[in-house]
């Protein structure tokens, strides 16, 4: 089957859809965005979280067809037009978040869609948000500093205009 | 054939973007941006035009004969290139890290639930396992070899390989042994020297790696015959030397790539899938990509051995270690793996950081039809820690004594000798650390007042509103050795290019150093611009191109590797003053670089670099070796085994909901003796992640093993902690220099990972009054349900 969507704000299509692909797999091996990562497949990790309709979901858990006319929004839909990190992305970089990454478009996603709905988080508020995207690298420290270190900036970023 | 990967190039020109900070900063990762915008390529990403995907046939019995194995139908299906057998290797069927014991497919046999029969590539993944389910195996299902009794006795219960089948290996279902006898050993005069005994068993289940990326790679066979293989690992050049006698190719036209990896921790020691991707891409004439999806990754590679062990200590009144008496049993599995050296560690260091004149020791790793274990974090010392530090609590409860107390009065430090009789030749502050754990400030008590019932052990199930929760605290100090031990020639290789690009000196840093997450890739551009006074270093892609570097574990990488770039970018810039010395005729002896100039320390600036280098590069290769050490003496356990040493000391603070049996682990303190941090950021990174692992092995990361059958093969049923099972974990990180070790560093990542496991359990303990002998500890532990 043909799928269309759009993606990151572009209109995309793919041909010769299996109806049993996903939409990470479309993401990753048709449209040609990587990065959404195939941890475990089965909605348990969050390494594949994307935007679909401005929520975030897991794309595994996402039949290809069930995007036909949708909007999906990746990692590589957070920085701006000009290719500069969004804030999210930068604080991961910034308080030592990323080790091997590979859980970080996930995080990043699911960090951004936190940030939008309560700009300043409690801990335990971004430990609940968090706790369905795995990280096996950092013990999850860093990841909180980076969580509040781009609340932090966001808040700033507020009063400031 | 040109290979294109999708973005392989990227992720070398962000790397080469430079930061300015040299050794003991803590700069950012090279990789970070591309990381952070999705678009660095793990292997998972490879990508090649007309590339088919490879998939394996496993077997779902754990011991069986295999009667027959008929491709015919798979071959058929539409969209399937190839369908291999061993019978289509062309060259050895076996392979093995340190033993080739392992066939690349089964022959005749299958020894372990999971084990690859066939090999399928097609057109598209779910061709591949279409074609997977139509390949046609018969079995005759034996019993397997599966528990100690029954490895133990061969004669009934069979051999897991037949004895004509070994070569210069093992005995019995035995893999390897080793005994260590220290002091008077542990007779009856010495045990009456003891005013207190204290003997138990300990359980240590099975845990797993669980990195995120998958194991994956792109095979792209080339022009000249050979292979050219995008892989994620931790040795390149190990993965070579066992490639390439399969594939029937001399090593060079076997050229490995480091592509992206997602962690590590040991579980990509092992080859998974680059034999299978490299015989389908060579039979085929096609790129071949592999992806293991989570299920086929349990069973694709080994994991911490599970231990049985029998601790015995006798302690004086005053709370002096007397006599220590061990027998650790690792159950291997199938394949011989690393468990020849998970033993020499575990024998080596099982008795922990203490000073004990007498003790005994017997540590063996079994073959059975479980699945094989090999190289895990901490790598045979996280079992004995849990056995020794749990006994170290029993016994200080036995003579009424603070159990850091007894540790404190007990612990070596430099200058004493391991039970292997090998001198502490470096800072070994293992009583201080544990007094800098016990002096940080502890966490506030629980307040019942102000409750948010997402902190309790439950959390968001809203299980309790502070009700049947109990508060404990726990101590524990590990020790680990870095590096390869028991007399391996343990080498890096680095090359180091200096030359003039842009106008500006730039050094350029070539090794085949697996980046897995670690931050070896910032830390080599550090010593750069330290030991070049350069801003400007890019990192080249580690590829076989560049000598060995050794593998991505045992703590050893920025020891090993970091020591070889040191070493060779001290080598270019001596050929660099030399070069001046001829043309300038300078005679001052304290010549060095430093912000882009040739100096004297004394006389200030001599000339710029860019000048003295003109259009000439330097480019220099250099290899370090660490001091030599020797193999343990099979019977005594006496030698020079371990290069070195590193010690951590943990505080958990757990509450521990006893009515159901949940834990939740409020604060986690870690004290580390780094030697000399190179990055701190890194550094500290790396304790958390050690310390998290050890959390998992303490409370809930299990494979479920029945019957030689893997259980719960899937992140559904296999769990390792979340951001809500992972405490605060505050770090206060010592650095005394090792006089043996580049800038004095001391590897850091496995450490806290053999000491955190025992301290989580010892504050269970305390909470709830239990035993706790076996770990992962489980509800039904605590609630005595089981």
């Amino acid at each position: 089957m043909r799928v269309t969507f759009t993606a990151n704000g572009k209109p995309v299509e793919a041909d010769d859809v299996w109806e049993g692909e996903s939409l990470l797999y479309v993401l990753r091996e048709r449209v040609g965005l990587p990065g959404s990562k195939n941890a475990c497949e089965q909605g348990e990790c969050g390494s594949c979280t994307v935007y679909l309709d401005g929520t975030p979901v897991c794309s595994c858990l996402v039949a290809a067809g069930q995007v036909q006319g949708r909007e999906v929004r990746t990692v590589e839909g957070l920085s701006d037009e000009n290719g500069e990190l969004g804030l999210v992305q930068q604080a991961f970089i910034d308080a030592g978040a990323v080790q091997c990454g590979f859980c970080t478009p996930g995080l990043l996603v699911q960090t951004d869609a936190l940030l939008d709905a309560d700009a300043q988080p409690s801990d335990t508020d971004i430990r609940e948000a968090l706790s369905g995207n795995l990280c096996r690298c950092t013990g999850y420290e860093k990841i909180m500093d980076a969580v509040r270190l781009a609340s932090a900036r966001k808040c700033a970023k507020a009063a400031s205009e | 054939m040109s290979t294109r990967t999708i973005q392989g190039e990227k992720n070398l020109q962000d790397i080469r973007q430079a930061s300015k900070d040299g050794i003991g900063g803590s700069p950012l990762r090279p990789d970070g941006t591309l990381k952070v915008r999705g678009e660095f390529a793990y292997s998972s990403d490879m990508w090649h035009e007309d590339m088919l995907w490879g998939m394996a046939l496993r077997s779902p019995h754990p011991r069986a004969d295999i009667l027959s194995v008929d491709i015919s139908e798979a071959l058929k299906l539409p969209g399937v290139y190839a369908v291999l057998t061993h019978e289509d290797i062309p060259g050895s069927k076996f392979y093995g890290l340190e033993i080739q014991d392992q066939p690349a497919l089964a022959i005749d046999k299958v020894r372990y639930h999971g084990e690859a029969i066939a090999i399928v590539a097609a057109d598209h993944p779910e061709t591949a396992r279409r074609a997977v389910k139509k390949i046609k195996v018969e079995y005759e299902v034996l019993n397997p070899i599966v528990t100690e009794e029954q490895c133990l006795a061969p004669e009934i219960h069979g051999y897991v390989h037949e004895p004509h089948e070994y070569k210069s290996h093992g005995s019995g279902n035995i893999c390897h042994s080793q005994k260590l006898v220290h002091g008077g050993g542990v007779t009856d005069e010495i045990r009456a020297l003891a005013d207190v005994i204290i003997k138990s068993d300990y359980e240590v289940g099975m845990q797993d790696q669980a990195f995120l990326g998958p194991e994956s790679g792109l095979a792209v066979p080339a022009e000249d015959g050979g292979i050219d293989l995008y892989v994620a690992t931790q040795w390149l050049h190990v993965d070579r030397q066992q490639m390439a006698p399969v594939l029937g190719l001399p090593e060079d036209k076997v050229r490995l790539t480091l592509a992206g990896v997602g962690g590590a921790f040991g579980g990509r020691e092992d080859l998974s899938m680059q034999i299978h991707a490299s015989l389908l891409a060579q039979r085929t004439g096609k790129p071949v990509k592999i992806v293991y999806a989570r299920d086929e990754s349990f069973f694709g590679h080994v994991h911490r051995h599970p231990a049985k062990m029998t601790y015995e200590h006798g302690v004086t009144r005053d709370g002096r270690l007397v006599f220590a008496d061990a027998r650790i049993v690792l159950d291997g599995g199938a394949y011989a793996s690393a468990s020849p050296a998970v033993v020499g560690n575990a024998a080596s260091l099982g008795h922990g950081p203490y000073n004990i004149p007498n003790v005994r020791m017997e540590a063996i790793a079994l073959y059975s039809n479980n699945p094989s274990c090999g190289a895990m974090r901490g790598f045979g010392a996280v079992q004995a820690a849990f056995a020794y530090e749990s006994q170290m609590d029993k016994l200080a409860e036995a003579i009424g004594m603070d159990p850091v107390e007894l540790r404190q009065l007990n612990a070596m430090s430099e200058g004493d000798s391991m039970p292997t009789g090998q001198v502490i030749d470096s800072p070994a502050p293992v009583a201080e650390l544990l007094q800098r754990v016990k002096d940080m400030p502890l966490p506030p008590p629980l307040d019942l007042e102000n409750l948010d019932v997402r902190t309790l052990p439950g959390a968001l199930s809203n299980t309790s509103h502070g009700e049947g929760i109990v508060r404990g605290i726990g101590y524990s100090v590990g020790i680990k050795n870095v590096g390869f031990s028991e007399g391996f020639d343990d080498y890096s290789t680095a090359r180091v290019r200096l030359e003039v690009i842009g106008g500006e000196p730039v050094a350029m840093v070539h090794t085949a150093m697996a980046e897995v997450g670690q931050g070896g890739v910032t830390v080599h551009a550090q010593i750069a611009r330290t030991e070049l006074g350069v801003e400007q270093v890019t990192i080249h892609p580690a590829n076989t191109e560049v000598g060995s570097a050794g593998s991505t574990s045992a703590s050893r990488q920025t020891y090993m590797t970091g020591g070889a770039v040191k070493y060779a970018a001290e080598a270019v810039k001596a050929a660099l003053i030399e070069k001046g010395r001829r043309r300038y005729g300078w005679t001052q002896s304290d010549i060095t670089l430093s912000g882009g100039k040739v100096v004297s320390e004394s006389a200030g600036p001599l000339v710029p670099m860019v000048d003295l280098l003109g259009d000439e590069a330097i480019d220099l290769t250099r290899e370090h070796h660490h001091r030599p050490t020797v193999p343990f003496d099979k019977e005594t356990g006496q030698g020079f085994g371990h290069v070195q040493y590193t010690f951590c000391a943990n505080r958990a603070v757990v509450d521990v909901d006893v009515e159901l049996g949940l834990v939740k682990v409020v604060e986690l303190t870690a004290a580390q003796d780094v030697g000399k941090a190179l990055n701190p950021l890194s550094v500290i990174g790396q304790i958390q992640g050690g310390c998290t692992q050890a959390l998992g092995l303490a409370v809930m990361e299990e494979i479920i093993v029945k019957d030689g059958k893997v259980r719960n093969a899937s992140f559904t049923d296999y769990l390792i902690p979340t951001i809500l099972d992972t405490p605060p974990i505050p770090v206060d990180m010592l650095e005394l220099p090792d006089p043996n070790a580049p800038y004095g560093l001391r590897g850091v990542g496995e450490a806290p990972t053999v000491s955190a496991t025992p301290c989580i359990v010892a504050a269970i303990r305390q909470a709830t009054g239990k035993a706790l002998h076996r770990i992962p500890v489980r509800p039904e532990h605590i609630t005595g349900t089981l």
